[in-house]
């Protein structure tokens, strides 16, 4: 009876910790999209939206209220089951995605060994939210951005897997404790410095962030994919991109950051300044570079990228078998 | 973990069934790769996570997109849809109805004899394992699946260029 009170106790506590872990996820992703535009309203040297409550912090709340009552429309040519699941997909894959990370030494879901590569499925499944909001859509300009998303998702996505096997060799493992726990003398970053800039450049891709938004790019193609998508439907779409944004971030400060380690502070802090640090990183990027022509950033990912993982995973492995003492 | 196999067993099966009998090709796509997802389970159920993930990265998350992408651009349309259901006719799914079903009994039968109950058990696979098995006994198949594979490579290069090229060239002529 004790023993089986004590593991309730045991259950229901991670269960709440999983529970505040989607919460905090999701808050976060929906406080970026006023960050991000009083960001951009600082850089672009205007003023942002700062009329709702104190310095614009409610703003959040009056997009929540509008975007919920928005009239939730499906076009009549469009693929009704197949419409309702691809925002569903968006969201659920990201959002299940941050069940493997470690946020601090006792706070995370999921223990793994295989943690990152369920990132990489998660991130794999990701692809059908455009590409079936895109083609259900039954829209020339959502199919074009879909067939663009996945174009682009498909092409970095297969050098955003290369780039993480250095980390992967240089820890051992995929469980992302390891990996973490590995860094305690050294952050990833130096000795896998290209490592982290292919998968910065991959990670932005896959999330469609600018200046990597061609599947939205508003001038060509009035928006893409989710341009049909109305009220919340659309909102899952734009908050799933903040929460790939959010993802990527806790990932790379997970791989490449050393997580949670740092002096004097806690690690959550820790974690989190980092974290605020590349998301900051990610608005910069949207505010000061323009977008590049499709194919030449295809060109980019094939020609430059993908050999430079290559390269990076050969010398990496040969500069772990050179260092390692003689195993045999 | 029995009941986690069995139940995305089913699905696996409810799932490819629908694959068969679907009459729009992209609704039929989706269910296929429903079916993946429950294979993938299915290697988790028995304990073999790495090879789950695998299955959903490689299978459901490269290969599917591309069948998806390929059939999203064929401008499907009712007639389409009509004409797949005139093919799914008794007279054509009779015959291979009935071969399949003599399979799934010898496959019953053959499962009759084994001890399934002990088959559902084991210890959990991890991905150094499944490495130090493959870089181990199977180094000769993975060497020669790294060749097969670099050939693959170099045809699929060969057969790109010549059309990238002429793309290229009319772009920067324009």
């Amino acid at each position: 009876m004790n023993g089986s009170t004590e593991m309730l106790v045991v259950v229901l506590a991670a269960m709440a910790q999983a529970l505040a872990i989607l919460a905090g996820a999701l808050l976060l992703a929906a406080v970026m999209t006023v960050v991000e535009r009083r960001l951009l309203g600082l850089w672009q040297d205007r003023h942002g939206p700062n009329r709702v409550g104190p310095w614009g912090s409610l703003q959040l709340v009056a997009d929540m209220i509008k975007i919920l009552f928005k009239e939730d429309w499906i076009p009549p040519f469009a693929d009704r089951a197949l419409f309702v699941l691809a925002p569903a997909i968006a969201m659920a894959s990201l959002l299940l995605s941050f069940m493997i990370i470690p946020w601090t030494p006792t706070w995370g879901v999921a223990d793994w060994h295989i943690g990152l590569l369920f990132f990489f499925a998660m991130a794999g499944i990701n692809v059908y939210a455009v590409l079936l909001g895109g083609w259900s859509s039954g829209n020339k300009y959502a199919l074009l951005g879909a067939m663009r998303a996945t174009a682009q998702t498909l092409s970095y996505e297969v050098f955003m897997g290369l780039s993480l096997m250095g980390v992967v060799a240089l820890a051992g493992s995929f469980n992302l404790r390891d990996i973490v726990a590995a860094q305690q003398g050294l952050w990833f970053i130096v000795p896998q410095f290209f490592g982290f800039c292919t998968f910065l450049v991959a990670g932005v891709a896959v999330t469609h962030r600018h200046p990597f938004d061609q599947p939205e790019a508003e001038q060509e193609l009035a928006d893409g994919y989710h341009i049909e998508y109305s009220g919340m439907k659309f909102g899952m779409f734009y908050v799933g991109e903040y929460l790939g944004m959010v993802l990527v971030s806790a990932l790379i400060v997970t791989l490449f950051f050393g997580g949670w380690h740092g002096p004097w502070l806690p690690p959550f802090v820790w974690f989190a300044l980092k974290t605020a640090a590349l998301l900051v990183l990610f608005v910069l990027l949207r505010a000061s570079l323009p977008r590049p022509r499709f194919d030449r950033m295809m060109s980019f990912g094939w020609r430059v990228c993908l050999p430079l993982t290559l390269i990076n995973l050969l010398v990496t492995g040969a500069a772990i078998l050179w260092l390692s003492p003689a195993a045999d | 973990m029995e009941l986690a196999f069995y139940a995305s067993g089913l699905v696996a099966v409810l799932a490819t069934l629908r694959v068969i009998t679907s009459t729009n090709p992209i609704h039929a796509l989706l269910y296929l790769i429903v079916s993946l997802l429950a294979v993938a389970l299915v290697f988790f159920a028995l304990g073999a996570p790495f090879a789950g993930a695998l299955e959903v990265i490689v299978y459901a998350g490269a290969i599917m997109v591309l069948f998806v992408f390929v059939v999203m651009m064929l401008n499907l349309n009712a007639a389409v849809t009509a004409r797949e259901r005139a093919w799914l006719g008794p007279r054509t799914w009779v015959g291979p109805s009935v071969l399949a079903a003599l399979l799934l009994v010898v496959l019953l039968a053959t499962l009759q004899h084994g001890d399934i109950g002990r088959v559902i058990e084991g210890d959990t696979l991890t991905a150094k394992a499944v490495g130090m098995v493959l870089f181990g006994p199977w180094l000769v198949v993975v060497e020669l699946v790294a060749m097969l594979l670099l050939a693959a490579l170099v045809t699929a290069s060969h057969v790109g260029r010549s059309v990238s090229r002429e793309a290229d060239s009319g772009r920067d002529g324009a």
